[in-house]
This record gives structure tokens, sequence and C-alpha cells, in this order.
């Protein structure tokens, strides 16, 4: 009754990050009441998957063959059916856009509560999460008062598991109601494929919502100019068509490491950042000095960018 | 064609704020329309437009502060509203989506829509799940962050918006739910037109029980609240702009920007 299921996430044939890092998170949990962590990998190359996702501290891997891709009517049965058999005290997925579409469906069949986007998970005295409230200015614990929860993990809050495990690799054989599968993946497209690629550039000038007005890009533009740089941005900017989708930096744009990076009326927020933390310097210009970019800046002006930027300008023009 | 668009109003916290039993000190707070469902009235109001005989109604959990924001998506085309609330709500948990879903439920169960818009997320709590939830407890078909809807007989083409600028391209059988990502289209704002005839508009108030809805006690409840400590070892360079962009200059000539 203290096991651990932890479901694996996959696309177009390769395991995602987010795997491995429930891995940690999963046998943690199951550690903390002597359980099992049982892993289940659903479609694709189910067997070349679970080779890989066999690491330390993973007891049992269940594998699934129904297709290629993710589909959510066949991964909701899939769990759902796996959880009855295994009987886990906890089920974990990656907090991303395929595990929100489809781990809240199993938590409403097994009506167990559900916890999104988990930073942090102590089962030593009953379970808590932690989790970011108020659009990342605070952070809230949930206390689960349940015999049984599902959580979904934030991705790259937990480390990667390694070593070599000797799980049980079995395959599931669900029974799947055709009646219930209402949606088809019909193919995938990749966008913003536009003749500048920001994951080349060695310097990004980077904009976000601060800039206020469409035409204000143009001082950005003069920067990145002047600097022999690349303007790139983040989502409000694209959201609002005033720069095209292949200058999106974040976790639904393009993950980006200039040497670099100069944050211009950014906030930094979890998605944006998960796409460009890894530059190597990363220098930021915001009035607000709560912004959570200066989290993660190495240099900063708390500034009105209106002021800076024309100023910077002139530093590199004659 | 009936659509049933999800409206959420969203707190956000002023850059200081203070934190009293587990919330935000109300007086730090300010109400506003949730920026996902904003596209997700938009998309509806898009669809009334194109086609012929489409009715696009809201449905809100929240206390009569909400009504503002709800004459807010009357304003911007929404044909009328259902407002579901009772004051016992209030000490409910609405962390935990099954228990919105819930509430929502009822009203998708007497209204039957054709299609329910559902913001991906709300941009206070961002628990990203109510959307998905509801389907399942009203057993419509679904998709989660969709940033390109068409719909023809009875089936929605959509795109997810998934990581790393990658779209599936899914058919969804309808009924359904459809949780809207932002850039999906441009939200209109709403005219002074809008404005005075969203007044006439039709707002009904709906507690759980009209709606056939009992919940039960949540699961989950916030223990603690606080500000994290930032990790922040930022340098930062102080002065007027004239002083601080002499110094970020010549730390980028230092790394080669612009030399």
């Amino acid at each position: 009754m203290s096991d651990v299921l932890a479901v694996a996430e996959h696309r177009r044939g390769e395991l995602r990050d987010v795997s491995f890092e429930l891995l940690t998170a999963g046998r943690r949990l199951a550690e903390v009441n002597g359980g099992d962590l049982h892993v289940a990998v659903i479609n694709g190359a189910v067997e070349e998957f679970a080779d890989a996702l066999n690491r330390d501290g993973v007891d049992a891997i269940h594998t699934v063959s129904q297709g290629e891709e993710f589909n959510h009517n066949i991964y909701t049965q899939v769990v759902t059916q796996l959880a009855a058999e295994i009987d886990p005290q906890y089920l974990l997925a990656g907090n991303t856009v395929n595990g929100l579409d489809y781990v809240p469906a199993v938590a409403e069949r097994l009506g167990y509560p559900l916890v999104t986007d988990a930073v942090g998970i102590d089962d030593s005295d009953g379970l808590s999460v932690t989790r970011e409230l108020y659009a990342g200015k605070t952070e809230g614990t949930v206390s689960v008062e349940s015999e049984n929860a599902v959580l979904t993990i934030r991705p790259g809050e937990w480390p990667a598991q390694d070593g070599v495990g000797d799980a049980a690799i079995e395959p599931f054989d669900p029974a799947i109601d055709d009646e219930t599968v209402r949606s088809t993946v019909k193919g995938y497209e990749e966008v913003g494929a536009g003749d500048v690629d920001i994951s080349d550039a060695d310097v990004l000038v980077s904009v976000g919502r601060g800039i206020e007005e469409e035409e204000n890009l143009e001082l950005i533009q003069d920067l990145a100019d002047a600097l022999g740089a690349t303007v790139s941005a983040s989502r409000p900017i694209v959201d609002n068509g005033w720069l095209p989708q292949d200058r999106q930096v974040g976790q639904s744009g393009k993950s980006v490491s200039p040497d670099v990076y100069i944050a211009i009326g950014i906030s930094g927020a979890v998605q944006h950042v998960a796409g460009m933390k890894g530059a190597e310097t990363i220098i930021a210009i915001n009035d607000d000095p709560s912004a959570p970019i200066y989290d993660i800046a190495d240099y900063g002006i708390v500034d009105d960018l209106f002021d800076v930027v024309p100023a910077l300008i002139e530093q590199f023009s004659g | 064609m009936k659509i049933l668009v999800t409206v959420t109003e969203v707190a956000n916290a002023d850059d200081e704020f203070d934190i009293v039993d587990n919330t935000i000190d109300e007086s730090s707070l300010t109400y506003d329309l949730n920026e996902w469902d904003d596209y997700a009235i938009e998309e509806a109001v898009q669809l009334s437009e194109a086609g012929e005989d489409v009715e696009v109604v809201t449905a809100t959990v929240g206390p009569e502060r909400v009504e503002e924001t709800i004459r807010t998506a009357l304003a911007k085309g929404a044909d009328r509203a259902i407002r579901i609330w009772d004051d016992e709500l209030a000490t409910k948990s609405l962390l935990d989506p099954s228990q919105k879903a819930s509430l929502l439920a009822g009203a998708v169960e007497e209204e039957a829509p054709d299609l329910v818009l559902s913001g991906v997320q709300s941009g206070d709590v961002s628990i990203g799940a109510t959307g998905v939830s509801l389907a399942a407890q009203v057993d419509y078909e679904w998709g989660a962050v969709v940033n390109d809807l068409e719909l023809s007989d009875g089936v929605a083409t959509v795109h997810r918006e998934l990581e790393g600028g990658v779209e599936e391209i899914t058919e969804i059988e309808l009924p359904a739910v459809l949780t809207i990502q932002t850039g999906i289209n441009e939200p209109r704002y709403a005219s002074l037109r809008g404005i005075r005839q969203a007044q006439q508009k039709q707002l009904d108030v709906k507690s759980p029980e009209d709606l056939d809805v009992e919940l039960a006690a949540s699961p989950l409840t916030l223990t603690d609240l606080v500000v994290p400590e930032s990790e922040s070892d930022t340098e930062l360079f102080e002065g007027a702009p004239s002083e601080t962009a002499t110094e970020l200059a010549e730390l980028l000539r230092e790394k080669g920007v612009g030399a």
C-alpha cells in the first residue's frame, strides 16, 4: 500500500528528461514508507525505454504497447487500470503539457486528490506538497489528508536518477474500450522555423512585457544592432504578434544558451527561465527589484528600461 | 450551437504584501479577468460571429465581487452569464481542481453545451487541471493547451502547444472541453457599446444546490504560505542611467560584446 507508480513521458522516440526526475522523486517517496517504485512506460519503443529507465531504486517497469505516441484517452485508461492493479499509494507524473492532458482525468477516475506542479514533496508526517502560488510570488504548502494522491512534479526540480537498476520489466496488457477513444493525434508541426535561429546566437537582447508598446521594440532592435546581437523575446511579445514565434525563449519556445543574455523588461517567470538559464552571463534590466529574473541574473540594473537602454545604445554608437 | 466559457477572476499581488493566516492581505490584492480566459472568451465570441445561431454562456465560481469581471466578459460579446456561489464556498479550498470542476460540472450538466472553453490555467494559483477534471466529470472529450482551433461536423481540429516549439495536431470529437492557451487570437477590448449592453445581459446566480452539486470536504488544505527566500546574488549597477549604462558597457566590452 505504500508503493509509488511513476509514469514516464516520451515524445517522438525520445524519453523526456522529466522521466528520469520522476524516478528520483518516486524513489524518495517510496523510501519513506518502505514501498516499491513502479514505473509505467506507455507506447513507442517501450523495451528500449524500459532499459533506459531501469536505474537505481526502480523495482518494476510496466510496459504497454498501444501505439507510438501519446494519446490521452489511451494513457488515461492504461494508468487507471495499472493503478487498480498495483494499488499504489501515490501516482506521479510530469507537470508537462501532456501530463496535464491526462493526469486530471486519471485522478477523477480513481477518486484521488490531485496536486499539480509540485516543487517539493514531504511524506515524513503525512503528505505535504510545496508549490508556487500567486504567480511565483509565494510558496504554499498543501497538506493532503488522503490515503492516496496524484502528484505532478515540475520539470527540473529533482535531479535525474542515475545508476543501473535491477527492475523486473513486465508487459502490461490493458483492456482498452475503443468507444472512449474520441481523439486522434494526426501529427506534429515544428513552429516558428524562420530564417533566424536564436539558439545559435552568442549574444541575445531579449525583450518582455515591460516594453509596453509595439513601437518601442525599435529601441531593442537599435540596442541589438549596436551590440551585434540578436533580438529574442518572452512569451507576451510573441502572443501579441509583435515578434514571430521563432524569437520566443522559454518552455514553449526555444532553449538558448548564449554567452550573454540581456533580459529587458522580462519578469523571469519559470517558463521563461526554463529556456535561458543555460546562458553563461545573464544581465537583467527591470525596474522591479523583486522580479524573479533577479534570482538568476548575474548582473542587473534596477531602473526604467526607457532610461537605461538609450544610455546604453549611446555607449556603443560612434 | 452552444459554447460555455469558464471565466475566473484572478488575484494579483502587489510588489509588497503581507501574509496573514496563509493568505495575502486583502489590501495588497487586485482582481482581474484571468489572462487565459480572456483568450477563451475571444475564441468563443469569434466562433459565434462566424457561425449562425451560436450562443456563448459564461460560468464563474465566485462571490458577488466577481460580477465586475463577468460583465467584462459580457461586454466582449458573451450572451449571458452564470455565477455559482453560496457563502459556504468561502470556507472551501478552491486549490482542489476536482472541487472547482464539480461546481462547473453542475453548470455544464444544466446547459449541455457542445463545446466548453476554459483557460489553460489561472494566473494566480496555476493549477492547470480544472478543464480536464471537468471533462472527466461530465464525460466530455477534451484537449489541453490548445493554440489553434477549427470546428467542422462535430469535430474540433486543434493544435496543442507542446514544449519546445512543437505542436500536436489532434482531432477531438464534440462535445468537448478545450483549454485555451494565450496567443491563440487577439482578445478585443470591450467597446463602450459593449459595456452598456453588458449591463442588460442576463446574469444568473446559482447555488451549488440549484445545480445539484454536493461538495464533500476537500482533502487539500493550504497549511503554510511564505515568500520564498531570494536566491539572488545579482551584482547590481547603481546610480543614474548614464552611470549604470557606462558600467554595463564596460562589462559587455570585457566579454567581447560590441567591441
